[in-house]
């Protein structure tokens, strides 16, 4: 039964995959991811592993479609034709994969008991956890306690990711580089031009003004 | 807006729902499934479902950005100054035995300050990006 479970799951997982590759509408391949998200949930949870499926179902299948959508509101939904053949592109990918695979040939059975992931702490971690933390829940009290220094480290991670996003779509209008005097120097966007009045002003303004506009709603609020 | 009747009440709804689930997976994080980071991103979900339902201008009156941006660093420096107070106390950093009398019970109060901070900086990133995004042109209007 469990098997039969698995093979299904896998199969639903390839068969969105090959959508999400042959689709055009950028819209339809988000939604898709979503379901691949939740898929990949399910498999982790006929893996046993449910602290790691709650986070796929709630940041892959959740959080992320939702952004992603956000960013095709600002980018459209539809999919530019690619300029170039996707031969090259082609035998990279399955030059990667097969290296994958062939390196998969290598590791020890899954869940098999003499696997040296068994061997090393874990077992200090499921016999003493009991006494050492005293909750139930291992995944807990590894990641909080035995492993607390990385889910520091992790959480550090989080936080610079977001300023590093802030950074990125919070600056503003770009500076503009133009043409005075026979070269060229870079003006902030919001300078006026003395050699470049008119359209080029206009297009710029129309742009990013409501950049701007929501720039100064985030600093009042 | 006005006339999507079924998604504005069903919203309604489920939003208290959805953040008083994501406080059950925060605090039953030491007996079942759930911790701070799934427990920060359910409580974000919460806040963005309104964001996408009542607009990003009304999601923005009941939790300012700069309010997220300060949760963002607090939950990092929670979870830091929980290192330095077991320091404090004489033990190593993350040390939580030195916590209370009972090595347990330290054990237990500093998984639950640290899933806090966890939940608190996860929630906070969570909503900073998603107004990052969409505040890039607004959903409303």
């Amino acid at each position: 039964m469990i098997e039969f479970v698995d093979v299904a799951l896998l199969i639903l997982l390839g068969i969105t995959a090959f959508s999400i590759i042959r689709q055009q509408n950028l819209f339809a391949a988000v939604m898709m991811m979503g379901i691949y998200s939740l898929l990949s949930a399910g498999l982790f949870v006929v893996m046993d592993a449910v602290d790691v499926a709650f986070t796929e179902a709630a940041v892959g299948a959740g959080i992320s479609t939702i952004l992603m959508l956000g960013t095709l509101a600002l980018v459209g939904h539809n999919e530019h034709q690619p300029q170039h053949r996707p031969i090259l592109p082609l035998f990279v990918v399955v030059l990667t994969g097969a290296i994958l695979v062939y390196g998969t040939l290598d590791i020890p059975p899954f869940g098999d008991a003499s696997n040296p992931a068994h061997h090393h702490v874990a077992p200090h971690y499921l016999e003493e956890s009991e006494h050492e933390i005293g909750i139930p829940n291992v995944v807990t009290s590894i990641l909080a306690s035995y492993r607390g220094y990385d889910t520091l480290g992790e959480t550090t991670v989080i936080f610079v990711a977001l300023v590093g996003v802030l950074l990125l779509l919070s600056l503003g209008p770009r500076p503009r580089r133009i043409f005075s005097n026979g070269r060229w120097i870079t003006v902030a966007a919001d300078d006026e031009d003395p050699s470049e009045k008119g359209a080029g002003d206009a297009r710029v303004d129309g742009v990013q003004a409501p950049d701007e506009v929501e720039l100064l709603r985030d600093t009042d609020g | 807006m006005d006339d999507r009747v079924i998604l504005r009440v069903g919203a309604k709804v489920l939003i208290p729902f959805i953040l008083l689930f994501a406080l059950y997976v925060q605090f039953h994080g030491d007996y079942g499934p759930g911790g701070g980071f799934q427990a920060g991103v359910i409580f974000a979900a919460g806040f963005v479902l309104y964001a996408l339902i009542y607009g990003l201008g009304n999601v923005r009156r009941v939790l300012p950005p700069r309010a997220v941006y300060i949760c963002s660093a607090l939950g990092v420096l929670l979870y830091a100054g929980v290192g330095y107070v077991t320091m404090a106390l004489g033990g190593q950093f993350l040390d939580y035995d030195v916590l209370a009398h009972d090595p347990e019970h330290g054990q237990h109060y500093g998984i639950l300050l640290v899933e806090l901070g966890v939940l608190i900086t996860v929630f906070g990133v969570m909503v900073s990006v998603f107004y990052a995004v969409a505040g890039r042109r607004r959903l409303d209007t």
